[in-house]
């Protein structure tokens, strides 16, 4: 299942937050969105989801997604979104029983993701056991066991310390090259851009329109922390955002 | 910075140096974090009574101001011998259980609507802030009208001036659920009604949970405006009799009796907040 902008705009009042975004998810890709703070890139992952609908345009969604997929656009939060009175199995089958998948069944399921994200030995830990790196692992297993078309993924790693944050990616990586899964992946780290993107969507600041899409045409498994390749595209980002990136940071908040 | 640093720890190296006098830095981090010191309150509570009993028998406290301790005790034993004791405490209990399992049970169902929908909010936020500072004492004619001089009238009492401290605090605690969670909620496409009972419900447990603690220490004090209601026995009735009676020691028999009740009910409370929101940080 592929997804498709169609020149979509959305506005708060009367801030215009995003302009006129066309961008298509391709089935089986990365899309990395980066963009300066504040321009509209979680809003764009919202509409996305259909957690938001956007004033104009709209989010088009193409072909059925896989008969087995239980949530078709599941989102991986900045900030875990675990519920911090169940375990960690019992967050991954809040999500299953609301889709009658009980018993066995969801056992089968949760066994299947915790493995996946090497979780097995923490399947009765409460999320105020965990670090921060082991909470956001548990809230990709989470996603993994709808069985999503589209992972949505806002800021993942954000919230994570830099060593977390590089075993996360290998995770990651790990997790797609086993298994290819299509995403649309925000950040505001060009690092995680280059390392985890097919192609990199660089919004302007707001109102965010889309600067220019820069593809990576190395796979994912071959991309190595210091590679001179990445490092050029990385900088070539960030030669394309500095300027915004100031002018975004000096912006006055209208809230 | 770091280099400078170290030169200062080994000042022979240097020679030319300056040697600088050594003193350690100044600790300024204590206070203001509360430890729970165990039997420190118990302790307070027996100096307390030990210098009431040391007063009136030494006789600087005289027995017009303040029963004896022991005599108090006695007057408790005496109760409780003849059987008294249960005959005043059943009643009371059983109309602190209704009354306050009424008022605590719609509190917090009209307060999860007030959190949950807009309308219910935008109507019954103003009429519960008329209600609630109306001493419940004062309409107790009213309740004798409504519900009769029997028991009803008492149980609609408690349950009442239960009523609106939970449902505030109920809204308050729902208000208060991580919005983070919600989201996640319809993110995997949950039902309105999952979202609710398994990440609403559990998210407010803390909220309403303190707001019972208030709500219940409320139901007991208005337990003894209920038993003014002509109630033949309970512990209000004991204590406005003693009252009247200017017989202190029972009076404070019946007084030790309601911060009993106040202490294992807050005990009480204290032990479900440990099972159920064990999962808090």
């Amino acid at each position: 299942m592929d997804l498709l902008l169609e020149s979509v705009s959305h506005r708060y009042a009367d801030v215009e937050v995003l302009q006129n975004i066309d961008l298509a998810i391709p089935t089986g890709k990365i899309v990395c969105i980066i963009g300066p703070s504040g321009c509209g890139k979680s809003t764009l992952l919202r509409l996305i989801g259909g957690l938001e609908q956007p004033s104009e345009g709209s989010v088009l969604q193409i072909g059925e997604p896989p008969a087995e997929s239980i949530n078709p656009l599941t989102y991986v939060f900045q900030d875990f979104a675990l519920l911090p009175w169940r375990t960690v199995e019992g967050n991954i089958s809040l999500v299953l029983e609301d889709h009658g998948i009980r018993g066995s069944r969801a056992d089968a399921i949760i066994s299947d993701v915790l493995a996946r994200t090497k979780l097995s030995d923490f399947r009765k830990a409460l999320p105020k056991q965990l670090s921060g790196g082991m909470k956001q692992r548990v809230a990709i297993s989470r996603a993994l066991a709808v069985k999503p078309a589209v992972m949505l993924m806002d800021e993942p790693l954000s919230a994570l310390d830099s060593q977390t944050r590089e075993l996360l990616m290998d995770d990651l990586i790990g997790l797609w090259t086993r298994e290819p899964f299509t995403s649309v992946y925000i950040t505001h780290n060009l690092g995680e851009a280059v390392r985890l993107g097919h192609s990199i969507v660089v919004l302007s600041r707001r109102p965010g329109c889309i600067r220019e899409i820069v593809e990576i045409p190395i796979p994912l498994i071959e991309r190595e922390m210091g590679d001179t390749e990445l490092e050029k595209k990385q900088k070539y980002l960030w030669d394309l955002m500095r300027d915004e990136a100031v002018a975004a940071d000096q912006e006055l908040l209208s809230v | 910075m770091s280099s400078s640093l170290q030169s200062n720890q080994q000042p022979g190296q240097s020679t030319d140096r300056p040697v600088f006098q050594q003193k350690k830095v100044v600790f300024r981090g204590g206070g203001f974090a509360p430890k729970s010191k165990r039997g420190v309150g118990a302790i307070v509570f027996i100096l307390l009574i030990g210098f009431m009993e040391l007063g009136t028998r030494a006789g600087f406290i005289s027995n017009l101001t303040l029963p004896r301790p022991s005599d108090v005790f006695k007057t408790f034993v005496d109760l409780w011998s003849t059987g008294l004791l249960w005959k005043h405490l059943i009643p009371s209990l059983s109309r602190l259980a209704i009354g306050a399992f009424l008022g605590a049970f719609f509190g917090v169902a009209v307060g999860v609507m007030i959190g949950l929908f807009s309308y219910v909010r935008a109507g019954l936020v103003p009429i519960v802030a008329a209600i609630f500072p109306i001493p419940k004492i004062a309409l107790l004619p009213l309740f004798v009208i409504w519900f009769g001089i029997e028991e009803p009238s008492k149980y609609a009492l408690i349950a009442f001036g239960t009523f609106t401290p939970t449902v505030v605090a109920t809204y308050g605690a729902v208000d208060n659920v991580d919005r983070s969670l919600i989201r996640m909620g319809q993110s995997f496409s949950l039902s309105w009604f999952s979202i609710v009972t398994k990440i609403v419900l559990p998210g407010s447990m803390p909220g309403i949970l303190s707001g019972l603690r208030v709500s219940l220490a409320i139901a007991i004090i208005l337990l003894v405006a209920a038993e003014m209601l002509g109630a033949e026995y309970g512990i209000g009735a004991y204590i406005l009799e003693a009252g009247s009676l200017y017989d202190l020691e029972r009076l404070f028999v019946g007084v030790a009796i309601l911060s009993i009740l106040g202490v294992v009910l807050s005990a009480v409370i204290g032990f479900f907040e440990k099972r159920l929101l064990d999962w808090r940080v």
